[in-house]
């Protein structure tokens, strides 16, 4: 009958106005900066670079390879090589970031530069908090801004931070391995790098 | 004691003008009017659009408002602070007079509407014989603002919304005016405080309220469609769509123009359920009658925020009509109705007291309502939606 549909909608809204004042579950609305919500774990906003131990400059896992500045969709990542280089986790030595900037406004949250690093150095923060009162010098990251150490790294995404360190010490044991195995063979072959690397690899 | 209550508006009307010189005390006494209707509705004005909004957000399961004072109860306040310190735009090719004086033609005519609604007893600023006639004459009028409102900021959605509302108001105003003559014609008058004399009866402690006769149902539901449409509130509110026209016919007012379009909308909410209050619902009078001592004004604004309560519940609850749906809904379905109510009213009038007047009433008012409405739904493809895509 005419009208029905019109009663039905009236219950129903009667229903959810009543209700709210009744049942706590109704009301979703998390009242933000007094009230917050635990973030899930996959959660990503924006990256930052991986470091290990406690000098964020000694232990910072980018070799400045440039391959997420060069993926990266919006541009936001900009990275200037060192000219000098510093022994990396393996103790191999390698470049490093002598500038590595990357620009809140710009960045999407695509996460893209975390799939492109081979060296799991460039991970997702899940802190959001990024407003600042200057639009152009504070929404602009700095490579000291962006560096956090892998404890941190642990506290915000466990299950993929262990899944990292994993991975890192496999490469580790496997480089360790290699490097013995070239140790043992030197006697067929002396080849010039293999006395540079091999303290490196033994002295971990 | 509870006479005093009652009349004490009144009262202190008698006392302020009483403390001028007799030469003055005529016009001294229509501007204490005045000032309490200006004063008191605005006011009225904030609170409910500071209620409408958490009702709405209660219907939504949601909070509303609440940063703003206790419980968000200062939201009007700072509505009313950043509408008055906004820039007032102008378009460049606008009209100027016109666009100007839009909003106060709406705000005046509005406000003209509440001199002849009796909001108690005695309480009523012009105690017109032609009350009715009145009111709708200067009803008519808010369509001649929102139209100049559209007209004048040329701009193409302004123009498209005010031709909606001209054409929405102008299809409705003809059932508000058909559904509201069913009053005149059984109590016999245009004035507003005799249709409420007459509801002010009772029997077996019930009041004799128009409402509860089946013309009085149904011109009231009549009533309550047309005044719906009439005031551009959801689910009547195409001409401010703003999925479709950025905000209609008020899309190039800003600041405190834009207030006022604001406040002339509520406050012609304000007294179309005033108006409806009294046709139907008995206006000042006491729901029962042991309760006749309460003072009548509480009654009237009582019955007021109860209506005002259903637009809101309303707002939250239908979706916005498509224009067809809107046109065909006001004359093939309204419109009839309004008719035939007509009649039933007259029938009602001549078959005298006994029961055989309710059957009869009663029979041919829902016998209408479901045949028109099967008529009116048969062509409606009720179910899933299909689509077609072009090929």
């Amino acid at each position: 009958m005419l009208g029905e549909g019109i009663l039905k909608g009236l219950a129903e809204t009667a229903k959810n106005f009543a209700g709210s004042f009744v049942s706590a579950e109704r009301m979703t609305t998390v009242q933000y900066p007094e009230e917050r919500i635990a973030p899930v774990e996959a959660a990503r906003v924006f990256p930052f670079l991986v470091y290990d131990g406690a000098d964020w400059e000694a232990g910072m896992r980018c070799v400045a390879c440039q391959i997420c500045e060069k993926e990266c969709p919006p541009k936001c990542i900009y990275i200037e090589k060192s000219k000098d280089k510093k022994p990396d986790a393996l103790g191999k030595p390698q470049f490093y970031p002598a500038k590595f900037d990357i620009d809140v406004s710009v960045c999407m949250s695509c996460q893209i530069c975390v799939e492109v690093c081979p060296f799991e150095a460039i991970k997702m923060d899940n802190e959001f908090e990024l407003a600042t009162d200057d639009r152009f010098g504070g929404l602009l990251q700095d490579r000291k801004q962006l560096a956090k150490s892998n404890e941190y790294y642990h506290t915000i995404h466990p299950t993929e931070a262990a899944e990292v360190d994993a991975r890192l010490a496999a490469e580790k044991t496997k480089a360790a391995a290699d490097a013995a195995a070239k140790a043992a063979r030197p006697p067929a072959q002396a080849a010039t790098p293999a006395p540079a690397q091999k303290p490196a690899g033994g002295g971990e | 004691m509870f006479e005093t209550a009652d009349q004490i508006f009144v009262l202190l009307k008698h006392w302020l003008v009483g403390l001028l010189p007799m030469a003055l005390q005529p016009v001294a006494g229509v501007v204490v009017s005045v000032a309490a209707i200006v004063c008191f509705f605005p006011a009225l004005f904030a609170l409910t659009t500071v209620f409408e909004r958490k009702g709405l957000g209660r219907i939504q399961n949601r909070i509303g408002p609440n940063r703003t004072g206790p419980f968000g109860i200062l939201q009007p306040v700072a509505d009313g602070i950043k509408s008055l310190t906004k820039e007032d735009i102008v378009p460049l090719s606008a009209d100027g007079a016109v666009h100007f004086l839009a909003p106060l033609v709406l705000v005046v005519t509005v406000f003209m509407g509440f001199a002849v609604l009796p909001m108690g007893r005695n309480m009523v600023l012009a105690d017109m014989d032609a009350g009715l006639l009145f009111y709708f004459a200067i009803g008519a009028s808010t369509e001649l603002s929102v139209f100049m409102a559209g007209w004048s900021s040329r701009n193409k959605y302004s123009l498209m919304g005010a031709m909606r509302a001209v054409a929405q108001m102008i299809s409705y105003e003809v059932a508000l005016l058909l559904s509201s003559v069913a009053v005149v014609m059984i109590s016999g008058s245009l004035s507003l405080t005799k249709i409420v004399e007459a509801q002010n009866h009772y029997s077996y402690g019930l009041p004799h309220w128009y409402i509860f006769t089946p013309w009085g149902l149904a011109g009231f539901v009549m009533y309550a469609i047309a005044t719906t449409a009439e005031t551009n509130r959801s689910p009547f509110d195409l001409p401010e769509g703003e999925s479709e026209l950025v905000a209609g016919y008020h899309t190039e007012y800003s600041g405190f123009k834009f207030a006022l379009f604001f406040l002339g909308e509520y406050l012609a909410m304000f007294s179309i359920s005033g108006l409806g209050t009294t046709l139907f619902l008995g206006g000042w009078s006491a729901p029962f009658s042991f309760l006749t001592w309460v003072p009548s004004w509480f009654w009237f604004f009582s019955k007021l925020m109860m209506s005002i309560f259903v637009f809101i519940w309303l707002r939250g609850t239908l979706p916005r009509l498509r224009q067809d749906q809107l046109m065909n809904f006001a004359w093939k379905f309204v419109l009839p109705m309004c008719l035939l109510n007509l009649l039933v009213a007259g029938l009602w009038r001549f078959m005298g007291d006994g029961w055989l007047r309710w059957v009869i009433c009663s029979a041919i008012l829902v016998a209408a309502y479901v045949g028109l409405g099967w008529e009116e739904m048969r062509r409606m493809h009720i179910g899933a939606r299909s689509y077609r895509y072009a090929e």
